[in-house]
């Protein structure tokens, strides 16, 4: 086929805006408003007695980002009504990646919500976690032969816990963030380090699939 | 219904009329008679609400099949008007003028099938795939298991059976 353009957003070239005296204020979103810098890795901290007090904090207190991609995400508004009642388990949700320390992907993801996923992701603050729900997630599921849908979200974003199922029930949801629980309590969930070790890794992967690369390497 | 349908036969080439309901038709026409006989049911027969416009790839014809599916709302009936355009070739003429609602069709068409609108507003833009660069993925000759392979990551171990013996294997293995 013929040469498509490729469609820069808007909001993103630098442009001059007139600031509140008049003056000319030249922005560049690219460079002011993100931040170009790579990943660090958390270092725990060197008494262990204090690192395991932070991690049962983190572990009481799961922020989940209210981001729903594919069919899963009509199984998490069960979780927040009186009958499963996440709230206990010290879950909630929160509107905006600052605020959230867990990423929930709940089903499918389509290359143009993965490119939406992996900046939501970048843009919350350490600690975090992922939790990926349903079969295709993991392999692919019922869309392994899609020419839009990923197949292992392994491979892009690093993932803590795993729920199986197709689409796993509110219980299921419930029995994951159990398990994740244990494995922060436990300090094994090191998704973000494992991210920020294997940046390069991580990066071609999404460039590999994501063709319109438009923004930074990193946005936090 | 009826006398609708006469009265498409009377201003327009009509080629097949198909009758699939009392409120459905699917009425045939040449590509250049397509757009005025939408146009017509719209303003005349009181179609005004645009369906969808959907495609058909009839590869072993080498046609794209594209269908204008209109409602009357006071008569609850659906007329789609059917033409038939070259498959190399594809250019159809654009509805942008008498629904908004057809720009994001034929954007869609664009995308999904390589499918050409001159005039249409906004048809370049990407709707779902953001910097594709091969063939349109839904015409037929593009295999997405090939490009699920060779793009994604395949989680190996994956089998499949076909349904009917691995039924018949696993609840009668003796017959």
């Amino acid at each position: 086929m013929e040469d498509k353009k490729t469609f820069i957003d808007p909001d993103l070239t630098k442009r001059t805006v007139i600031g509140p005296n008049g003056e000319d204020i030249t922005v560049d979103p690219i460079q002011d408003y993100f931040c170009d810098a790579l990943p660090k890795k958390h270092e725990p901290k060197r008494a262990k007695i204090f690192e395991n007090f932070f991690n049962w904090a983190r572990a009481e207190s799961i922020w989940v980002l209210g981001f729903g991609t594919g069919c899963g995400s009509i199984e998490l508004y069960p979780l927040l009504t009186p009958r499963f009642d996440a709230y206990r388990f010290g879950v909630q949700m929160r509107p905006t990646p600052r605020q959230a320390n867990l990423m929930i992907i709940s089903g499918y993801l389509s290359v143009k919500t993965l490119k939406r996923a992996i900046r939501s992701y970048e843009q919350m603050q350490n600690p975090k976690f992922v939790m990926a729900l349903g079969s295709c997630t993991i392999n692919g599921g019922m869309y392994f032969d899609s020419y839009n849908t990923i197949n292992r979200l392994d491979k892009y974003m690093p993932v803590d816990v795993y729920v199986a199922g197709c689409m796993p029930r509110p219980e299921a949801i419930l029995a994951g963030f159990e398990a994740l629980k244990k494995r922060i309590k436990a300090g094994k969930a090191e998704g973000a380090n494992l991210y920020a070790e294997n940046f390069e890794t991580y990066k071609a992967n999404q460039k590999k699939i994501i063709r319109d690369w438009n923004m930074p390497d990193y946005n936090w | 219904m009826e006398k609708i349908i006469q009265h498409l036969q009377g201003a327009f080439d009509v080629k097949a009329v198909k009758k699939q309901r009392n409120d459905l038709y699917f009425v045939t026409v040449g590509k250049d008679q397509a757009i005025p006989a939408v146009t017509y049911l719209r303003d005349a027969e009181g179609f005004s609400h645009l369906v969808m416009i959907t495609v058909a790839d009839w590869m072993e014809k080498g046609v794209f099949e594209l269908n204008y599916i209109v409602h009357n709302y006071q008569l609850h009936a659906d007329i789609s008007i059917c033409t038939n355009i070259d498959r190399e070739e594809a250019t159809m003429h654009s509805a942008h003028h008498l629904w908004e609602q057809a720009w994001t069709y034929q954007r869609e068409l664009k995308e999904m099938y390589g499918i050409e609108f001159p005039g249409s507003p906004r048809v370049d833009e990407s709707f779902n795939l953001e910097g594709w660069d091969n063939i349109p993925p839904m015409r037929r000759e593009f295999d997405t298991l090939k490009y699920a392979n060779e793009t994604f990551f395949p989680r190996p171990g994956r089998v499949s059976h076909d349904p009917a013996t691995y039924m018949k294997q696993k609840l009668y293995p003796n017959e």
